[in-house]
């Protein structure tokens, strides 16, 4: 799958390939590092898949063929950036540090958010689609005008593309240069949407027509992810305005755990895309280039266990929250009906609050 | 501005301009493009941008051209800017103004005249406020920007020429506070916005034909200050509530409700809303007859006065 548009630094098979524009800048423990993340990453979607099907989430976001996408672009990240992501960012959220167990808290029905999104500097999920790139070209214009050197990033799908909000997130992203990376990830599907129904160009193609740079990535080839979304981070941070990146990419699993790929495509493109595995052609480099050994990927399989295991005592533990929570952080200030609310709560003893 | 350089002005035509109604007027001049900041086109970006600003610890005002242009932003006022306190658990506070030139009587074309207070009234996360005095859009406007929820602000625009008095000297009220414009006993008149004048005027002329109306002016539409008007309706025993939008799920329908509730045993009649019709806003030669007129709220107070249980 070598295309020319498409910046590809790894073949399928774990091969180097030569780029003009891109090389890669990551050592063997870099690279290793990645391997681990993504080993992590999947682990963690096949967990909380299994807790669904046992009836502990009430539905799960797989991201499984993403993994590449999401580390390569979460690692190239600095500490102080601030991502805005949907609710299939689980690589992401694992790369700016949010606990498994809060990714869940959503999916556990517990939460709308899950984590402290200052603390993470990573927004809450966006589940009305393209909501969120606005939100990034806010943060933005806040970053420009506190003369600050970071940047913001907004995570859409293919399906997103579509939506006005993401075309007036580039707009204005254009109109005032700001510092943003649009990273969407066109995984072909948007559940039984083919991406050829949201564009009939190459999505990567509009950023040019919106006045900005737009790049097309092998979404499964961890190490170009993170060297494109590297230099596009870079640039917007000292003032080189928005890129948009697709990260070319394939939903293996379904859109949710309610959904039900095999009414809408078939058998054979999924296996076509399976031999594009991203976590499969990085083990393949390490064991060809850098000697890594058996023991070291059983280590990261050991840990991703351990993690797994934690993920669902965690999960079990979450329970039903007192209902009295709804009324907290509803409003930032006192307000009449949260009080009689929470007062006929308690008077009808739904809740054991205090009056 | 002054007081606080996080304050930033966002919308159409607001800078250079001055904004099409001139209330930014030489903002932009004096703050700069980069607090007062004119904007592409598009509603849903300018709040949604603003919530990113929020996040980043900035308080957006949000100009909104014309009532029938906020749609386009429904989604990000009500999905994003009302939850988002909420979602994050109370790390983001989504402190900004949504200023909303609003309700008819200026003459102008389809979506220049609306009333869309009632859909953001029953949206929690969000507080939605009227001014009708030029002291009340001194004060409430700065009141709002202060304010750590987010505010949607209902302008009447028709009112935007009238001249008054602004009282530096006296505290403001409370900004989600209704007052008592005119005290009266025999009828409490509640309205907000650009109907508190036609309230107002249909009370002189009832005193002329011998009837005490005391008129509230709600200012707040979510929150009602719902103890004020309850405390007139104890003494009066009769409501009329006046406003722009249809009568269906409206401000007013809340308001009567609310009362009704609360003081039954005082009522000696069924409180009466005067509304604009259930129709999409006339064209607007017509407007006048959509509108509450001073001959249609007195039209109402006859009929609670002459209503016998």
């Amino acid at each position: 799958m070598i295309d020319e548009e498409l910046v590809q630094l790894l073949t399928p098979e774990g091969e180097r390939i030569e780029n003009s524009e891109y090389e890669s800048t990551l050592n063997g423990d870099e690279i290793f590092g990645f391997y681990r993340d993504m080993v992590i990453i999947r682990r963690l979607c096949n967990e909380s898949t299994s807790l669904q099907r046992q009836g502990q989430l009430a539905l799960w976001a797989p991201i499984q063929g993403q993994e590449a996408a999401q580390i390569g672009a979460g690692r190239a990240l600095d500490p102080m950036d601030f991502t805005f992501p949907t609710y299939r960012e689980h690589g992401i959220a694992w790369c700016r540090g949010v606990p498994p167990e809060n990714m869940l808290r959503l999916f556990r029905a517990v939460s709308n958010g899950g984590w402290d999104p200052q603390k993470y500097r990573h927004s809450v999920p966006s589940v009305v689609l393209g909501t969120q790139t606005l939100h990034a070209v806010g943060y933005a214009m806040g970053i420009q005008r506190d003369g600050a050197e970071e940047a913001a990033m907004a995570f859409f799908g293919d399906g997103a593309s579509s939506q006005g909000d993401v075309l007036e997130a580039f707009v204005w992203a254009a109109s005032f240069n700001a510092p943003v990376v649009f990273f969407c990830q066109n995984n072909q599907w948007g559940i039984s949407t083919p991406s050829t129904v949201q564009s009939k160009i190459p999505l990567y193609h509009r950023a040019h027509g919106f006045g900005f740079p737009g790049v097309r990535v092998d979404g499964n080839d961890v190490l170009a992810v993170y060297e494109v979304t590297k230099r596009a981070l870079d640039s917007a941070r000292v003032g080189g305005g928005p890129t948009l990146i697709e990260a070319y990419t394939y939903r293996i699993g379904a859109h949710t755990t309610s959904d039900d790929p095999t009414r809408y495509r078939i058998d054979a493109e999924v296996e076509v895309w399976k031999h594009r595995d991203p976590v499969e052609r990085v083990k393949a480099l390490l064991v060809h280039e850098y000697k890594v050994k058996n023991v070291d990927f059983d280590d990261v399989a050991a840990e991703a266990d351990v993690m797994a295991l934690k993920l669902r005592e965690d999960v079990l533990a979450m329970s039903r929250p007192d209902p009295i929570t709804m009324f907290d952080d509803a409003y930032a200030s006192p307000h009449p009906l949260i009080e009689e609310g929470r007062r006929e709560m308690i008077e009808l003893g739904i809740s054991g609050g205090e009056l | 501005m002054e007081k606080n350089p996080k304050v930033l002005l966002m919308g159409e035509d607001i800078g250079r301009l001055g904004g099409v109604f001139r209330i930014t007027d030489g903002l932009q001049k004096d703050f700069g493009e980069d607090r007062v900041i004119d904007s592409p086109l598009a509603e849903s970006a300018i709040v949604g941008t603003a919530v990113g600003l929020a996040i980043r610890g900035y308080r957006a005002v949000c100009e909104i051209q014309f009532d029938g242009f906020v749609y386009p932003a429904f989604d990000q006022i009500v999905s994003q800017v009302a939850k988002l306190h909420k979602r994050s658990d109370g790390a983001y506070n989504m402190a900004m103004v949504i200023r909303i030139p609003f309700q008819g009587g200026i003459g102008a074309i389809e979506h220049h005249s609306e009333s869309p207070e009632p859909y953001f009234a029953q949206t929690a996360g969000l507080r939605v406020i009227s001014c009708s005095t030029p002291n009340d859009a001194y004060w409430m406007i700065q009141q709002s920007i202060e304010h750590d929820d987010p505010i949607i602000f209902c302008e009447p625009k028709s009112r935007y020429w009238e001249k008054g008095e602004v009282d530096l000297e006296t505290p403001p009220s409370g900004l989600f506070d209704a007052v008592v414009r005119r005290e009266g006993t025999d009828v409490t008149l509640i309205g907000y916005g650009a109907s508190m004048k036609t309230a107002l005027r249909a009370a002189e002329t009832a005193a002329v034909e011998g009837m005490s109306i005391e008129v509230i002016d709600a200012r707040s539409i979510a929150p009602l200050d719902i103890e004020v008007m309850a405390k007139s309706l104890e003494k009066t025993g009769r409501v009329v509530v006046v406003q722009e939008s249809p009568h269906t799920a409206s401000v007013g329908s809340e308001i009567i409700s609310e009362l009704t509730q609360r003081c039954f045993y005082s009522l000696k009649a069924p409180g009466l809303r005067v509304s604009g019709y259930h129709v999409p806003y006339p064209p607007t030669r017509i407007e006048e007859d959509y509108r509450p007129t001073v001959d249609r709220i007195l039209d109402a107070v006859d009929r609670v006065m002459g209503f016998e249980s």
